[in-house]
């Protein structure tokens, strides 16, 4: 009975904690996912490429104010306590994702957008810095003794469902509104942000039925808080040092192998491989939905035989083997290992469609559509985009190919190219279970990493102790991940080469977790602490 | 194993200062090479990333430190080693 009852108390606090973290990383995962259409909303339409590097500047910058995040809110979730700091977390997490959906565009109210989103981005940063080490700390302080990893193992499986969650939104959305009612400035996109404000409410009223940490609240009763926990984690040098070997010799390489498995693989699928939107996404949903139990598969495994070993392996099968699944990501969506149906019918051109510019009525925009279809059943798309500059304004209802050619005074040397693939079934399975296997890599190195970093901090700083590292880690390590990624790739772009080397961005999760594995073989113990009591 | 930790805190301490080189060298080459319209992004990109590493790169001079002054030895069994 006594048993029963031990065992649904403790449901209920996995399931408090995980709720309210999976919501906290769905209104993180949201920015990031509509990087695209925020970088037109927000930005000056003219700016292009630089638009969407300042957008990506605002998803690192949110990644960057995490480590603060993790300092504000982990002294004070070790000086007033777990329960009411996460509590406050989750509220500016929320208000500040739904603040975000209200903003009116760059178009209406000019560069004060781009600033107020900036702030709110900041916030969410802030707040996310805060959430998961409470939530990591909450549940390991109720777990049974033996059974940290398999307990904590559930509030990792939340920033993969949080992705999820947030990828399923947004393509439910997407797809029942239409690409340009959902890209326009009031248009769908905005939904997932105001989506948060009910799912963050509930999550609110869930935890405040949750009763605070019984190891912190013993703290509490006997007056042995830490009265200063900064300066006990950092200037410590007992605790400073553990927090560095956290830092160097585990969390670095888990975060970069997280970052590359769920975005890096993602934007690498629709940027570079020209994976169709949907499709891309619809991918991602699959890998990770069957991914996921290995979360818990992994932080049970390791209450049986330690969490380095398991961690280590994780990164290690990363690293060798992320060149060959990206080299193949591109190998199977390429049009050279594919044979073009000969039926005509089936390599189809569109009407030619002209559109004005708005400002300038001797400009236009001719825009064709090539779909080539293939034997195994992929169709390439290529919408293709010229602008031509006219003597005198476009009359609307005159046909393009009645145009006098005298008329045109420049073209557009290169025209637009946009592709967009959709691949076959074989192939589309291909590409899943490659993500897949990426993802398991993940859920090896993010499965035991809660019960590992309890386990290395004493309980009166283990907020603050546990935070920064993580947050450092997965927060820069891992969050620069796609930004770097693309960075490297640009700088191996020469006239030579244009495209660049496409796995070029690839060396440096795999340069981070080398290192990290070198750290983590020579210098963690594989000892699980069986009393994280003191 | 204590002297490997030892010798390889040396390889941590050396690489930390040269990685801070490195990055200050590609920042500089990068935003040198930028074009005037990219010249204030490709800035804010190289000032973010030198911002965040540099802090990071101390970090991992000062846990080359530790373990080249043999202080990773013996990892703490319980909370009272680290107080």
């Amino acid at each position: 009975m006594i048993q029963e009852k031990k065992q649904s108390s403790i449901a209920f606090v996995i399931g408090a904690s995980s709720v309210g973290t999976l919501i906290e990383w769905y209104d993180f995962y949201i920015f990031g996912m509509l990087a695209t259409i925020i970088s037109k909303q927000f930005f000056p339409a003219d700016a292009g490429t630089a638009a969407l590097l300042s957008t990506l500047a605002i998803f690192a910058a949110g990644f960057i104010v995490r480590p603060f995040g993790a300092l504000v809110f982990g002294r004070l979730g070790d000086l007033i306590g777990r329960k009411h700091t996460f509590l406050l977390t989750l509220v500016i997490m929320g208000g500040s994702t739904f603040a975000i959906g209200l903003v009116p565009g760059y178009a209406t109210i000019g560069w004060a957008a781009p600033i107020l989103v900036l702030i709110l981005r900041l916030l969410q940063g802030l707040a996310l810095g805060g959430e998961y080490g409470g939530a990591a700390t909450y549940v390991a302080e109720h777990a049974p003794k033996g059974q940290r990893g398999f307990w904590t193992s559930w509030i990792q499986t939340t920033a993969t469902l949080g992705l999820f969650l947030a990828l399923g939104v947004i393509i439910f959305i997407r797809s029942s509104q239409g690409v340009e009612k959902f890209s326009a400035e009031w248009g769908g996109w905005r939904y997932p942000f105001w989506i948060s404000l009910l799912l963050v409410g509930v999550s609110i009223l869930i935890r405040m039925r949750m009763s605070e940490s019984p190891m912190f609240s013993k703290l509490k009763t006997e007056g042995k808080i830490s009265a200063n926990p900064l300066k006990e984690s950092f200037g410590n040098k007992g605790n400073f040092k553990m927090v560095l070997l956290a830092l160097f010799g585990a969390v670095m390489g888990q975060g970069v192998v997280w970052y590359t498995g769920q975005f890096y693989a993602q934007s690498f699928i629709e940027t570079v491989c020209k994976v169709e939107f949907i499709q891309s996404r619809n991918l991602m949903l699959w890998a990770i939905l069957m991914a996921t139990p290995c979360f818990v598969l992994f932080g049970w495994l390791s209450d049986k035989v330690g969490r380095k070993w398991i961690m280590l392996i994780g990164m290690l099968a990363a690293v060798l083997t992320y060149r060959p699944i990206y080299k193949q990501f591109l190998s199977l969506t390429s049009a050279k290992n594919r044979i073009e149906k000969i039926d005509l019918s089936k390599t189809t051109a569109s009407e030619p469609k002209v559109v004005i510019d708005v400002k300038d009525n001797t400009k236009i925009y001719v825009t064709q559509v090539f779909d080539t279809a293939y034997t195994d059943g992929a169709n390439f798309r290529y919408t293709k985009t010229d602008t031509l500059h006219l003597t005198a304004a476009y009359d609307a209802g005159l046909k393009i190919d009645a145009l006098n050619p005298s008329l045109v005074v420049s073209k557009s040397e290169k025209p637009n190219v946009v592709i967009e693939k959709t691949m076959d079934e074989g192939t589309y399975w291909n590409l899943i279970w490659l993500v897949f296997i990426q993802i398991v890599y993940v859920t090896m190195v993010y499965g035991p990493i809660a019960a590992f970093l309890v386990e290395m901090f004493p309980t009166k700083i283990r907020y603050t102790s546990m935070s920064l590292p993580y947050h450092i880690g997965n927060g820069v390590f891992g969050g620069l991940v796609p930004f770097l990624g693309t960075l490297i790739v640009e700088f191996t772009k020469s006239a030579e080469s244009p495209m660049g080397d496409a796995l070029a961005g690839l060396w440096y999760p795999i340069g981070v977790a080398s290192v990290c594995i070198v750290i983590g073989v020579i210098y963690l113990s594989n000892k699980i602490d069986k009393n994280v009591m003191d | 194993m204590n002297s490997v930790k030892k010798l390889l805190g040396y390889v941590w301490m050396l690489m930390a200062p040269a990685l801070i080189c490195f990055l200050v060298y590609q920042a500089v080459e990068k935003i040198s090479a930028a074009s005037a319209i990219n010249k204030a992004n490709i800035t804010l990109q190289w000032v973010i990333i030198l911002l965040v590493f540099i802090p990071i790169c101390i970090g991992f001079f000062i846990f080359g430190k530790y373990a080249s002054t043999n202080e990773y030895a013996h990892l703490p069994e319980s909370s009272t080693e680290i107080e």
